[in-house]
């Protein structure tokens, strides 16, 4: 009845880390007893103590409030808004008796790792389920009581109505006897149909939305509790670098500062362990802040001293030109560039990136009698609790992880060592303690987006389309973070083994290298350079074709199908998704593509005077995109996007406002990212600071319009959150090509003078 | 001892007089509207008004603030509750994703609006690339920016 899922993914295979020690373990997506007693709940909310509570996720009170709970994480993609928005709509609620509570983290809500581009799509069910179960038992309840068929009997509007006789009654009235009720088993439950949804696929605006234009919204950074001291914390400048010696005279005599404490190491693997330092205490921020520049550490660097990207990529770089293991494999490449034709070879090159969401880590924790209350921005508060329960040893029973709006997350946020910080904190202090992170320390001690080099060779007929596809990428996996070296399935699942050109021969392979910081998921993870790689390559052939680029993409797409790539040798995890309801289509690629054309006016402009314009494709998080992207590039070689068209393919779209404005970021981000990301070790240590040496985009450089069409396809709703980028990067690099003919085959593009 | 108003308020403050009004304003007075996205004037996040001018929060000592007027954006509409246009505009235009810049972005907004009753597209990118907004919401802010300009004209 429920998904669930055992093929590798980013969330089983953390939850797999954390709790068994294992990669691959069984979970149960959707907890199985909606209706789960409060009773065994970790924090009861109005949703639970409500009279009439049929879900986890929604509860009504006599006066007809309806609760509805959010379990994921807000970060800026609206879900707080989105999916109560769909139990509202099958309830038939007005949408101004609803309030909405931030769950805790719990595994009756099911999995909350909010990432992956997947809380719509796998949990759009349960709350139709939840909204539907109160209507039902409402309904049964006013049948009962007005003494009339319950078939007869609709809500409307917050309303139970019976058309026939006229009567009618606020949903509230019935909420006694309803919640007398049994749930009702899902079979036994009626959806509404499309042309009956009154909130999904309409314009909403988000709920916190006037409490962000006060500055009332509360992220982590505002939590302040009663009795509470600040902590900053000096890292070890080396990722498993420990405390040699420590002189905090001088710290301890800044005015504020109370004491400092040693965070012990961290054993391997990292995992999301404190990265362990020395915590400077106080009675303020600043002044925690200001102590810690006056403590005089000495750190043993351990054995990642030696990492220099610089040498790193030389060796990156060689190793992308020796066979590799092999990750999908379809008819023969190697006999097919040996037939003679014409060969073409590219290697592209990206660098480690930060993720710099503009709220810092901080969690405020409070540890009494046994039990971690804390209050932090995390995308996964069920890892909070395994992170902290491993941290203080208590049960994972006994830490409540209150979730806060999150000042951005894009995947930093998955990763709790800020929590663990606190909570060790706490322990020590016998007081609650905040940590905040500088802006330093979040630049200095991420859990990097990957650097990679991704090598492709493909053997071309007489018209330029590829007869043979080898693609081959290596980079430091994300395992590496977690005892595992090598890149795991999901790591080529995303662009590397499931490229939707039609080639009669594809070979996709891969090599990991050693890790010298944390590796971590970065918004479209590894898609960002797979797409990057493959869709300027695709460019780089039709230009060698001498063909038009979206006239030789639909060709090297064809008229479409349906791939099925475990008969290519690939145990592809799909995002997590059942591949039977989400296959690998490649029809969508192809319409998302013909949509682009037409709405970025394709072909009308020749390119010319420093204008250019570029287009990709790419599907990811089972979400299909097209980006066309236009450049001017001046006298000096600055280059200017002027404007941006994303074409997405994402099934049915519940707040549309919200899914444009995901792919409207996602082409900001991209191009930021494309431009200027750029992330360096030395000896060891990252190099850059601050947003002075990460650069990010800003409004003066930032693509200046972004247009976001969908393509109306019918089909079960898919991630929006992070597949708006992949396709951005390599449409820019194409249209630089098309702009100035330099083939820029290195992030960022800035560091490629264009005159 | 330094003496201030806050949002209409007389304000006293005795601690270290090189504590940036950022901290003051978050950790003494709990107006947390104002965040911390940098410390370096970097990011603009922390942006507020001292004397009607658009300052960085993090980067402006106690020290230099004696008989000064701070605003931030907890009192940039009216009491009551009542909204300024720059808000009003956010919210039309559904501006903020995640939020946490916007604070920063309306301050910055609103003292461009106080010296440029009607900015050009140039005017605001001038303006506001020292505002970062990671979520990537510069095309709303324009937008909104030019919406709040006609509504105060």
């Amino acid at each position: 009845m429920f998904i669930e899922n055992i093929s590798l993914s980013r969330r089983q295979f953390l939850n797999g880390i954390l709790s068994t020690g294992a990669f691959v373990v069984a979970s149960r997506l959707v907890p199985e007893g909606l209706h789960a007693q409060s009773s065994a709940a970790i924090f009861n909310t109005k949703a639970d103590t409500a009279a009439l509570h049929p879900s986890v996720y929604l509860g009504i009170e006599p006066d007809g409030t309806v609760f509805i709970v959010t379990h994921r994480s807000e970060m800026g993609t609206g879900i707080r808004t989105s999916l109560p928005l769909v139990a509202a709509d099958e309830l038939d609620a007005d949408w101004s008796k609803c309030r909405i509570e931030q769950g805790v983290g719990d595994t009756r809500y099911g999995d909350q790792n909010t990432d992956g581009s997947r809380s719509i799509r796998d949990f759009y069910d349960a709350f139709r389920v939840a909204g539907a179960s109160a209507k039902s038992m409402l309904i049964t309840a006013a049948a009962s009581q007005w003494g009339l068929p319950a078939a007869e009997i609709t809500v409307a509007n917050h309303e139970v109505v019976h058309a026939k006789s006229g009567k009618k009654a606020g949903l509230g009235t019935f909420v006694a006897a309803a919640a007398k009720l049994p749930v009702p088993t899902k079979d036994a439950l009626k959806f509404k149909s499309k042309d009956q949804w009154k909130f999904v696929g309409k314009e909403r605006q988000i709920y916190d939305l006037n409490d962000i234009a006060t500055g009332k919204a509360e992220f982590g950074l505002d939590v302040y509790r009663d009795g509470m001291v600040y902590a900053s914390v000096e890292h070890p400048p080396v990722v498993g670098g420990t405390v040699k010696s420590l002189d905090d005279k001088a710290a301890l005599a800044v005015k504020g500062v109370s004491q400092t404490v040693t965070i012990d190491a961290p054993k391997p693997p990292l995992l999301f362990q404190s990265l362990g330092g020395v915590a400077v205490i106080g009675n303020n921020t600043w002044a925690t802040m200001q102590g810690r520049k006056q403590l005089k550490v000495e750190w043993n660097d351990g054995p990642h001293a030696n990492y220099t990207t610089a040498s790193f990529k030389t060796a990156m770089l060689e190793k992308v030109k020796q066979p590799a293991k092999v990750a999908r494999s379809l008819g023969n490449v190697d006999a097919e560039f040996g037939k003679g034709g014409k060969i073409i070879e590219a290697v592209y090159y990206t660098p480690m990136a930060a993720h710099a969401a503009m709220e810092p880590p901080a969690a405020v924790a409070d540890f009494r009698n046994g039990k971690v209350d804390v209050w932090c921005p995390t995308q996964n508060p069920q890892a909070v609790q395994d992170t902290v329960s491993a941290a203080v040893g208590v049960d994972k029973k006994n830490v409540i992880c209150h979730v806060t709006l999150l000042g951005g997350g894009f995947g930093r946020k998955s990763k709790p060592d800020y929590a663990a910080e606190a909570a060790i904190l706490s322990k020590k202090l016998g007081k609650p303690v905040k940590v905040v992170w500088t802006r330093e320390d979040d630049i200095h001690h991420d859990f990097y987006h990957t650097t990679a080099a991704v090598y492709h060779k493909a053997s071309v007929d007489a018209k330029g389309k590829p007869t043979a596809w080898l693609q081959r990428s290596v980079f430091p996996p994300i395992g590496s973070t977690f005892g595992a070296p090598a890149p795991l399935g999901f790591e080529l699942d995303m662009g590397l083994d499931d490229t939707l050109y039609d080639v009669a021969n594809i070979r996709a392979e891969n090599a990991g290298m050693d890790a010298h910081v944390r590796i971590g998921w970065f918004r479209a993870v590894t898609n960002n350079f797979h797409a990057f790689a493959a869709h300027s390559f695709a460019d780089e052939m039709a230009h060698a074709a001498n063909r038009d680029t979206l006239e030789f993409l639909l060709d090297a797409i064809g008229p479409g199908k349906i791939i099925d790539l475990k008969a290519q040798g690939v145990d592809y995890s799909n995002y997590g998704a059942d591949i039977a309801k989400y296959p690998v289509d490649s029809r969508r690629l192809r319409r998302v593509l013909e949509v682009a054309g037409e709405k970025s006016n394709w072909g009308k402009k020749k390119p010319g005077n420093g204008w250019g314009i570029g287009i990709a494709a790419h599907r990811s998080f089972n979400t299909y995109v097209a980006s066309v992207v236009e450049v001017e590039v001046d006298a000096q070689g600055r280059v200017r996007i002027p404007r941006i068209d994303q074409v997405a393919d994402p099934g049915v779209v519940i707040n549309p406002d919200r899914v444009r404005s995901q792919f409207e970021g996602a082409a900001v981000m991209g191009a930021g990212l494309a431009m200027y990301g750029e992330i360096t070790a030395t000896s060891g240590r990252i190099d850059q600071r601050n947003f002075d040496g990460f650069r990010v985009a800003r409004m003066n450089d930032a693509p200046v319009q972004v247009n976001v069409h969908f393509v109306e396809s019918g089909n079960l709703p898919t991630g929006v959150g992070e597949p708006g980028l992949p396709p951005v990067i390599a449409a820019l690099a194409n249209a630089i090509y098309s702009a100035t003919g330099k083939r820029i085959r290195e992030m960022p593009f800035s560091k490629t003078k264009l005159v | 001892m330094v003496k201030l108003t806050v949002n209409g308020k007389a304000r006293q403050f005795d601690g270290d007089s090189d504590m940036p009004l950022l901290w003051y304003l978050r950790d003494d007075l709990r107006l947390t509207g104002t965040r911390f996205g940098c410390g370096a004037g970097l990011c603009g996040a922390c942006t507020v008004h001292v004397n009607g001018q658009a300052v960085r929060s993090c980067q402006t000592k106690m020290s230099t603030l004696e008989s000064k007027t701070v605003l931030t954006i907890d009192a940039l509409g009216g009491a009551n509750g009542q909204l300024h246009p720059v808000q009003r505009a956010w919210i039309a235009h559904n501006v903020p994703q995640c939020g946490y810049c916007q604070s920063g972005q309306m301050m910055s907004a609103a003292a461009l609006l106080k010296s440029t009753a009607n900015p050009t597209d140039a005017d605001i990118d001038r303006a506001m690339a020292g505002n970062i907004c990671r979520c990537g919401t510069y095309q709303r802010i324009r937008a909104a920016i030019h919406t709040a300009a006609k509504e105060r004209a």
